[in-house]
């Protein structure tokens, strides 16, 4: 009796959170992927088998949208990972007391403490036409006329993004710099290794876990965005998060559907091959 | 383990039953404050009735709430959701709803459904006080008589009591019963405009490059542009509210060159950020709601709702009844709809801008000056106070676009929902990503 419980204890131990993830994630997914197969009207759905939902987003619009959105991607990931790693690093290795390091971590968090109407009526004034930053450069005299370009833009969305997200990258990042053994660093500059080497050849290949697991919270966050793409490109950018919105807003759930699949597959596809660069198993 | 024997799980679960049992069927104890009422003869069985109404924002208002609570005397709750929401839930989930306040251009996705019953106008008192458009399709000879798009009297009758069909003539069944509407422009400020707009085509005008916007909701941005591209001159079409794929195509087309050129600042998807894009001047003309404007001038900053010569585009909403209303429920929510026509709802709704259903029953709930500066299109001879106590207009202003009558009457299009929809929000998309 107490033999079989025993092999059975971790089976019944996991059993909640199973279940948990099959309702609540993979069940809501395999319906999602059903229902991109169904067919639609103005107003309701019928189950059917039927592929003219892919058909019709395999399209240029389609296409561009992506573009877009990897483009997003790429310029945020850029610039989280280039802003992250010095803030992580500074922290890790130039804060000396863990009291101090965990406050200024959770500075690093305050723009995730305000919500989107906040932000988008917070941006305007900043950045707007007569915003501080036009008034600024036009008092110093640098230009003439007011740069449109930062707000309601992709600069703005790209801006809009790291702010947003740079907590994603700079936290992982952070505990994998943090667990890095400091005699490790001692040891290569005893063996006469300059600054430039010991990040070279030390930190950086053991913070790189870190760096992937930064990256792939911002790959699946920016491919679904939608909000901050509407709000800072005023509604004139486009992202694969905000075609889908669009479609769900008319009704139409089986095209976003196949939206949404077609979407989950290239994050997936993303996120594997950073994997396959990086074996984060093995790291941590 | 072991701790737990099954007679002792079953013991303990029978005990909570039996406590949860005990404590619905207890007679309800009471505190000093709030003491338990005696057994009482109901006679008055819509008392214990809680109707769930579903809308927009703009309708759901708590202050009509807590007077119809008053004077009806059952419960309301009511859930302001966007216009996309609201349409989702009427469609796909008829159980959450009692009653639905929608958008006429939303019926001919909500009818099919057959989530709504149609209304017994035989039961609406007032029913022969609604402006006549809504219930005969006639204004007076006006414009708004050949109006195009989703004109609320094309889909106001349904051809018989259980029926999701619309009725061409009018009938005893209605689909939505008008609860608010208005004729929706062009607003601008005319500080940084410097001259008067008169015309849709304006909207892209070099003059403000970077400065406009229009909304994107692809059933109302796409009447807007269609309003613009015929005014210019463009483009012209059979009918804008039920356009061809080739004329889709044609308007959307138009409408990427124009972004290429950078002529909008931005598109708006809600009031508040229309009010912002506005207020911030980094918008000087752009399509708008009416209580937008409101908002902006409160500010303290002008800002004309443009009378056009043009015209209007139209919208408006009413109030439908879920399929699953029955019995005392179904009185109550016809009690509910009776009361609304009554007048008091139509005078605070007249107050903020919108137009009443029964424009004559609201006016007994309004002062002279109120009613002449509303529906009257007369300089106000007091200062014109909104229900939540914001001065709106200084005495001796005239509402933008004149009286109840000029702006009515001057709706040629009404927000839309065509039978290309589908294709339409493909193309919509292609603009917006274009």
């Amino acid at each position: 009796m107490s033999e079989t419980w025993k092999s059975l204890k971790p089976y019944a131990l996991i059993t909640p959170q199973t279940l948990v993830f099959l309702m609540f994630l993979v069940f809501p997914i395999l319906m999602i992927g059903v229902v991109s197969f169904w067919e639609f009207n103005g107003y309701s759905m019928t189950p059917a088998f039927t592929l003219d939902n892919y058909r019709g987003i395999l399209t240029d619009v389609t296409f561009k949208t992506y573009l877009n959105t990897f483009k997003f991607l790429a310029l945020t990931w850029l610039a989280t990972l280039l802003i992250g790693y010095p803030v992580a690093y500074f922290l890790a290795f130039h804060v000396p007391k863990l009291e101090w390091q965990i406050l200024l971590f959770l500075v690093c968090t305050i723009p995730f403490w305000t919500s989107n109407i906040i932000r988008m009526i917070s941006w305007v004034p900043l950045l707007g036409r007569e915003g501080l930053v036009n008034q600024g450069l036009m008092g110093v005299g640098l230009i003439q006329e007011p740069l449109q370009f930062l707000l309601f833009s992709d600069f703005a969305v790209v801006l809009g993004m790291v702010h947003l997200y740079i907590i994603f990258m700079i936290a992982p990042i952070f505990n994998s710099l943090m667990r890095i053994e400091r005699s490790l660093v001692t040891a290569a500059e005893d063996l006469g290794a300059s600054g430039l080497q010991v990040f070279k050849e030390v930190i950086l290949p053991l913070s790189a876990p870190g760096i992937a697991i930064g990256s792939i919270f911002i790959v699946t966050l920016i491919m679904g965005e939608f909000v901050t793409v509407r709000l800072m490109g005023g509604g004139q950018s486009a992202s694969v998060g905000k075609l889908i919105q669009t479609q769900i807003g008319s009704l139409q759930y089986p095209l976003a559907a196949a939206n949404a699949i077609v979407l989950l597959a290239v994050t997936m596809l993303i996120i594997v091959s950073i994997l396959r660069v990086l074996d984060i198993r093995k790291e941590l | 383990m072991g701790k737990f024997s099954r007679r002792q799980v079953i013991r303990t679960s029978l005990a909570a039953g039996a406590f949860l049992t005990a404590t619905r069927c207890a007679a309800p104890s009471g505190t000093p404050n709030n003491p338990a009422p005696g057994p009482q003869v109901n006679t008055n069985q819509t008392k214990d009735v809680t109707l769930r109404l579903i809308g927009t924002g703009v309708s759901q208002i708590n202050d009509i709430r807590d007077k119809a609570q008053e004077d009806l005397g059952f419960k309301f709750d009511m859930r302001a959701l966007s216009t996309e929401e609201n349409n989702q839930i009427a469609i796909t989930q008829p159980g959450q709803y009692d009653i639905f306040d929608g958008e006429y251009f939303s019926l001919p996705l909500v009818v099919p459904s057959g989530n709504l019953q149609p209304i017994d106008i035989k039961r609406i008192t007032n029913y022969d006080k609604i402006v006549s458009f809504f219930r005969t399709g006639e204004f007076k000879g006006m414009p708004v008589e050949t109006s195009q798009g989703t004109a609320p009297f094309k889909v106001q009758y349904l051809t018989g009591p259980d029926s999701s069909e619309f009725s061409a003539t009018p009938t005893d069944y209605a689909t939505l019963i008008p609860f608010q509407y208005n004729a929706d422009t062009l607003g601008y400020r005319p500080d940084l405009v410097g001259r008067t707009i008169e015309s849709w085509g304006e909207l892209f005008n070099e003059e403000f490059k970077g400065k406009t916007s229009i909304l994107d909701i692809p059933q109302i941005g796409i009447m807007d542009a269609a309003m613009v591209a015929e005014s210019l001159g463009l483009m012209s079409f059979a009918d804008k509210g039920n356009m061809t794929k080739a004329e889709i195509d044609q308007i959307i087309e138009i409408l990427k060159e124009q972004k290429a050129n950078g002529q909008f600042r931005a598109f708006w998807k809600t009031f508040d950020e229309s009010v912002n894009l506005m207020s911030s001047g980094e918008v000087v003309l752009q399509s708008m709601w009416s209580p937008a404007v409101t908002a902006v001038q409160s500010q303290g900053i002008e800002c004309i709702y443009a009378p056009l010569k043009e015209g209007y585009r139209g919208w408006g909403g009413g109030i439908g009844l879920s399929k699953n209303l029955e019995g005392v429920n179904l009185d109550a929510a016809y009690e509910y709809i009776n009361w609304m026509l009554d007048g008091w709802v139509g005078a605070f709704l007249g107050r903020q801008g919108y137009y009443s259903a029964a424009p004559e029953t609201a006016r007994k709930f309004m002062s002279t000056s109120e009613w002449d500066f509303w529906y009257e299109g007369k300089p106000a001879a007091e200062d014109i106070v909104d229900p939540f106590g914001k001065t709106l207009a200084k005495s001796g202003v005239s509402r933008d676009g004149g009286s109840f009558d000029e702006r009515f009457g001057n709706i040629v299009c009404w927000n839309s929902t065509m039978e290309e929809n589908t294709y339409l929000v493909q193309k919509w998309n292609e603009f917006i990503a274009s």
